[in-house]
């Protein structure tokens, strides 16, 4: 163990479930030799039960992060760590929503919801069984036999969370997951989330560009700066009372405190973002 | 006809009565042309050799399905095609999936590729016939050829377009190598297929009667070729005749077991309907 393994240990009482040690995810340019850094030395934790979000600007390597979590992307240095372990290949502990669409199209809501189960060998009966209670815990009971495109949107984001939920990860990674829904749809599942991840506290790292949602939803707020080479600029507890309504939780002065304080540390890097898009 | 069918403004009785009546005008002038009254009976005649005369053709397919006499030749044709196509869909799957898979395989075998779906590959039928004989073997051959590029390429195709999200979910919700190429590579590459079905199927159709056309012992191409052989020109239309009914059967049977098996995919005609 290095001494910074242990300096992470130490500062938990046990391992964190999450913990990324100056991780930095370079890509091979377009013209040989140009090298696009797209995370540069990042460190950060996330303790077991907790809510995480990170923010940052439109295409800052938010969503490279959490690949490198999720154990699809080896980091170019450093590393991640599970439970006090360095993560090599797929992290099996951790369950992941994608941001655009990742159900497979051929197969209805109930065989999209057992696929996990199906790929641990789970029996097909109990498999069933398992996928029935949670299509009803999402509110979709009745809608087994339906195929992803004769779902909403909406829905399509239900199957998807019971298709990660029912493998019971100890660790969430959400990649915007709710960001093409519309602002009723988005804020009834965000409540819905809020309620599955009260019932059994996993540790969640969840990635936006809304600082509303981050605010209402999470423990913690890490901000990113604007990439290229992105890292954590700011981080901020979140001490809002819980359970929360995420739609009445925006009214209260505490949020618009915190609304404010996090912006203000926000706002440059959307700018610096902009700008570089727009060049 | 199932586009015309919902863009028309035509009732459905209107249309069938309007597709009788283009078949009924058609046979109508071919009964005028080849029947002495309306032109010369020099003329009727030398017009009915190249075109026969309808009432015969009729007769001739009445004759070989109430005598019996179509249905091995026809079992032959069916059966010929039923293998070219269950062949070449299996063989386009399996090297489509390899390929697809193997960067560097498929790197390798690509300029091959590419020669061989260039090259007119009814050519290869009098090879087949040298290597493999008169009998079905030949014409499942060169059904195969025809059905394995359209197979292939589509498969090639399904794999690479594969959306990465839903590989990358499958990755994370356990799948091995395996059960990827199980759950992912091939639903989604058979889901290809299945969109091409009418042309394999099609393609399997023309392998087998080509192939008996060129030379072969049994089939309906082989009473096509007989009949030509002594100018019976009558006979050539009625095979031509029992051949498109029987594509046609062959394309209503596909249409309905696409609709069965890609329930799963939105139906372009759904939104086009509007």
């Amino acid at each position: 163990m290095t001494a910074q393994n242990v300096a992470v240990a130490a500062a938990g009482a046990k391992a964190a479930a999450l913990a990324f040690e100056r991780v930095t995810c370079a890509f091979a340019g377009k013209t040989p030799g140009e090298r696009y850094t797209a995370v540069a030395d990042t460190s950060l934790v996330v303790e077991a039960g907790q809510f995480v979000s990170v923010v940052g600007p439109t295409g800052c390597g938010k969503s490279t992060l959490l690949n490198v979590a999720a154990g699809l992307l080896a980091p170019s240095s450093g590393q991640a760590l599970v439970d006090g372990k360095p993560l090599a290949g797929i992290n099996a502990r951790a369950g992941y929503m994608f941001q655009t669409e990742a159900l497979m199209p051929w197969r209805n809501a109930l065989d999209n919801v057992t696929a996990g189960l199906e790929f641990r060998g789970v029996a097909r009966a109990d498999a069933v069984r398992r996928a029935h209670e949670w299509l009803a815990r999402v509110g979709l009971a009745g809608f087994e036999n339906r195929y992803p495109h004769q779902l909403s949107g909406g829905m399509r984001k239900r199957v998807s969370l019971a298709q990660m939920l029912i493998l019971d990860p100890e660790i969430l990674l959400m990649d915007e997951p709710f960001s093409a829904l519309d602002i009723q749809t988005r804020q009834l599942m965000e409540n819905e989330l809020l309620d599955l991840w009260s019932a059994d506290r996993k540790s969640v790292l969840f990635i936006t560009h809304d600082l509303e949602e981050a605010i209402s939803l999470s423990d913690r707020v890490v901000v990113l700066s604007a990439g290229p080479a992105t890292h954590p600029i700011g981080e901020f507890t979140i001490d809002l009372p819980r359970p929360r309504d995420v739609a009445e939780i925006r009214m209260l002065p505490r949020f618009v405190e915190l609304h404010e304080a996090i912006w203000h540390v926000l706002k440059s890097e959307v700018l610096k973002g902009y700008a570089q898009g727009k060049r | 006809m199932r586009r015309a069918s919902a863009d028309s403004r035509l009732s459905r009785t209107q249309l069938a009565l309007a597709h009788v009546a283009i078949l009924g005008v058609v046979f109508v002038v071919w009964y005028g042309l080849t029947t002495p009254g309306l032109v010369s009976e020099a003329y009727a005649n030398k017009i009915a050799f190249f075109f026969g005369r309808p009432l015969q053709v009729v007769r001739v397919v009445f004759d070989w399905f109430t005598s019996g006499k179509i249905y091995p030749h026809l079992a032959i044709t069916l059966w010929e095609t039923v293998l070219a196509f269950a062949a070449g869909s299996v063989l386009g799957l399996a090297v489509g999936l390899w390929l697809a898979l193997t960067p560097t395989a498929s790197a390798i075998a690509e300029p091959y590729i590419t020669a061989m779906n260039a090259m007119p590959r009814v050519i290869l039928a009098p090879i087949f016939a040298v290597w493999f004989g008169l009998g079905v073997l030949s014409k499942v051959a060169l059904g195969v050829t025809l059905v394995f590029f359209i197979v292939f390429f589509n498969v090639y195709q399904g794999v690479k377009e594969v959306s990465p999200v839903v590989l990358a979910n499958a990755r994370m919700l356990g799948a091995s190598r395996r059960q990827l190429l199980r759950s992912i590579y091939l639903p989604s590459a058979t889901s290809w297929v299945f969109s091409s079905l009418h042309t394999s199927v099609g393609m399997a159709f023309v392998g087998a009667v080509v192939g008996e056309y060129l030379g072969s012992a049994k089939g309906v191409g082989y009473l096509i070729l007989q009949a030509e052989g002594v100018f019976d020109i009558n006979t050539v239309i009625a095979g031509i005749f029992v051949l498109t009914v029987f594509a046609l059967l062959l394309d209503f049977i596909v249409t309905r077991i696409e609709r069965r098996l890609l329930v799963w995919r939105p139906r372009t005609a759904e939104t086009e309907a509007l």
